[in-house]
């Protein structure tokens, strides 16, 4: 639905994107991620014909975003970092003119306003000026008007900065409701845990390219697995308790004697938790902390960006 | 739903255009009727002007030449009123293009120069709105009166009207380089006002040291002022310059050439500008 070879911009002295690939296919969801500055936002409003890319090409719902940019307009949705909205006008004048705005008759632009308004759970604050919505409020009627024309391909450019935990679940619920009926969705986000409650495949971006890029179960793996974490009591605690941990899992602990601590890696996590806990206990070790801990997103991420942007200043 | 597509044909093409553009101005006029203090303010402003120039200065000023200071006058705040038209348009397009909303526009399906031809459409609107309050209230408050054949006075008008227009472009293409309203007001309104004076609007040139006249001469705003008293058949001064001889041809000069500069440089300019 979504594809991009080679894409380059530049801006002035800083190339935004370095040749940037992307794909993304009909009716999945892919996260872009990345830090400030990396280029997703510039990535974004070229899939979107907001900027014209200096090289390589895309195509988004089999238009290309140079040649076809018109025609494409009509196929996707978009809401930016910022609402873009008439802050003067209600709710429903918005939208029916962002619907006037793609050529729907009058009665069309109309009825569409009052179907997504409900939806949206705006129908009460339609007739209000959007200047006394609510961020939370805001957003939805921006997500609203991204789809007034019901594109097979959406764009959200951080939808969810600067909304308060609870605005933020229902907007993810909203967006997870709009896949489940076909629609293609492409978000840029800096919030890690949202790209993997969202995204089906995330491509991490860093300094204009895309430095990793997979499924969420996939970019953790790279980091690497499961691992259980045993800190003991008493200095006197550590060898029996390794030699206990040693009895139930195959793999080889990693000791830190100093800390009084233990981790092994393991293959089916919380199974191999309630043996470590059964066999301690059994060995009679006195135990101060037991965990498993899984890698997370931010780790992947710092893993990822981190390093190759040192080099790539360093070349 | 239908399914959308960009229009076939090269008719339809402009019909659309011709959609877009109202559609955009319709969106203004909500904005508008959203603010009615401003529309008040908007239609007081030049009303305070008239009472302070008519009375405060015309209780000073005597022409050179003879004749009603509060005629001379009249034409001069009709100007002022056009020239600052730049100003509306600087601000209201800064204020778009701060608050994103142009991005939605320009990632819809509308005709590339709809969004600034609409804004300036419901600008005008406006401003020929004041034109036409201030002349009521010229008539009735300071006893002006044009002394032309009505299709003179309406020819004055129309002068005034496409001076206004050519500024509004000037002020849209400003509004695109700013960052927000306040910076547009500064970079428009800070230069603008002051050259309102630096013409025949208020006062004579006569008195004005050489330097100073020549640029008063040829400022647009005194050919405008100038052509808008030879119509409305309201005293001048004595005219020197050519522009001054030949207010009408000089200001109809000037203000299509500020659209013909400032109009395809700013939907130019629109079309790349990258909101923030």
């Amino acid at each position: 639905m979504i594809h991009a070879e080679g894409v380059r911009k530049r801006f002035g002295g800083t190339e935004a994107l370095r040749g940037v690939d992307l794909d993304v296919p009909p009716g999945s969801v892919c996260g872009l991620l990345g830090p400030n500055g990396a280029g997703k936002t510039t990535m974004v409003r070229v899939l979107t014909t907001l900027v014209r890319p200096d090289g390589g090409s895309a195509r988004v719902a089999g238009c290309d975003v140079v040649k076809d940019a018109e025609r494409l307009r009509y196929r996707i949705g978009l809401a930016g970092q910022h609402a873009a909205l008439d802050e003067l006008l209600t709710g429903r004048r918005n939208l029916e003119l962002f619907g006037r705005l793609y050529h729907l008759p009058r009665r069309t632009a109309r009825r569409r306003a009052e179907e997504l308004l409900e939806r949206f759970g705006l129908a009460e604050a339609a007739n209000r000026p959007v200047r006394t919505y609510s961020g939370g409020m805001r957003r939805r009627l921006d997500l609203a008007a991204s789809l007034i024309v019901s594109p097979p391909v959406l764009f959200m450019d951080e939808p969810t900065t600067g909304l308060d935990p609870r605005s933020r679940l229902a907007l993810w619920d909203e967006l997870r409701r709009l896949v489940a009926e076909g629609t293609t969705l492409l978000l840029t986000t800096q919030y890690l845990d949202e790209a993997d409650h969202l995204a089906d495949r995330i491509a991490v971006m860093n300094a204009g390219r895309v430095v990793a890029a997979g499924s969420p179960a996939e970019l953790k793996a790279k980091v690497g697995g499961d691992r259980v974490s045993v800190a003991f009591r008493e200095a006197a605690d550590l060898a029996p308790g390794v030699a206990a941990v040693r009895g139930v899992l195959p793999g080889e602990p990693e000791i830190d004697a100093a800390e009084r601590r233990l981790v092994v890696p393991v293959s089916d996590g919380a199974a191999s938790l309630v043996k470590v806990a059964a066999a301690l206990d059994a060995a009679g070790v006195g135990v101060e902390d037991l965990g498993l801990r899984r890698p997370t997103l931010d780790e992947v991420f710092l893993a990822l960006t981190d390093a190759p942007a040192g080099q790539k200043e360093a070349a | 739903m239908t399914t959308l597509a960009p229009p076939a044909t090269r008719g339809r093409r402009l019909r659309w255009a011709l959609t877009d553009t109202l559609v955009i101005a319709g969106r203004s006029y909500s904005q508008l009727r959203a603010q009615p203090g401003q529309i008040a303010a908007e239609l007081v402003a030049p009303v305070v002007m008239t009472v302070l120039f008519a009375y405060v200065f015309g209780s000073a000023i005597r022409l050179p030449g003879g004749g009603d200071y509060r005629d001379y006058l009249m034409p001069g705040i009709f100007m002022q009123v056009m020239a600052l038209c730049a100003v509306t348009a600087a601000t209201s397009v800064a204020e778009d293009m701060a608050h994103g909303i142009i991005d939605r526009f320009r990632a819809q399906p509308i005709a590339r120069a709809a969004v600034l031809a609409g804004r300036s459409l419901a600008d005008m609107t406006r401003a020929w709105l004041s034109l036409a309050t201030m002349s009521v209230c010229g008539l009735l408050i300071a006893g002006w009166r044009p002394h032309g054949t009505p299709l003179e006075t309406l020819a004055g008008f129309a002068l005034l009207a496409l001076f206004g227009y050519a500024m509004n472009w000037l002020g849209t293409y400003i509004g695109l380089f700013v960052k927000n309203g306040t910076q547009a007001d500064g970079a428009t309104f800070g230069w603008l006002f002051p050259m309102t004076f630096l013409a025949n609007a208020f006062v004579p040139l006569e008195g004005l040291p050489g330097w100073l006249r020549a640029i008063a001469d040829w400022n647009p705003m005194s050919a405008v002022v100038s052509a808008a008293r030879q119509l409305f058949g309201n005293p001048g001064s004595a005219a020197v310059s050519w522009p001054l001889r030949h207010p009408v041809t000089a200001s109809l000069c000037w203000s299509l050439l500020i659209i013909a500069v400032f109009a395809p440089l700013a939907v130019r300019r629109y079309r790349t500008a990258a909101s923030r």
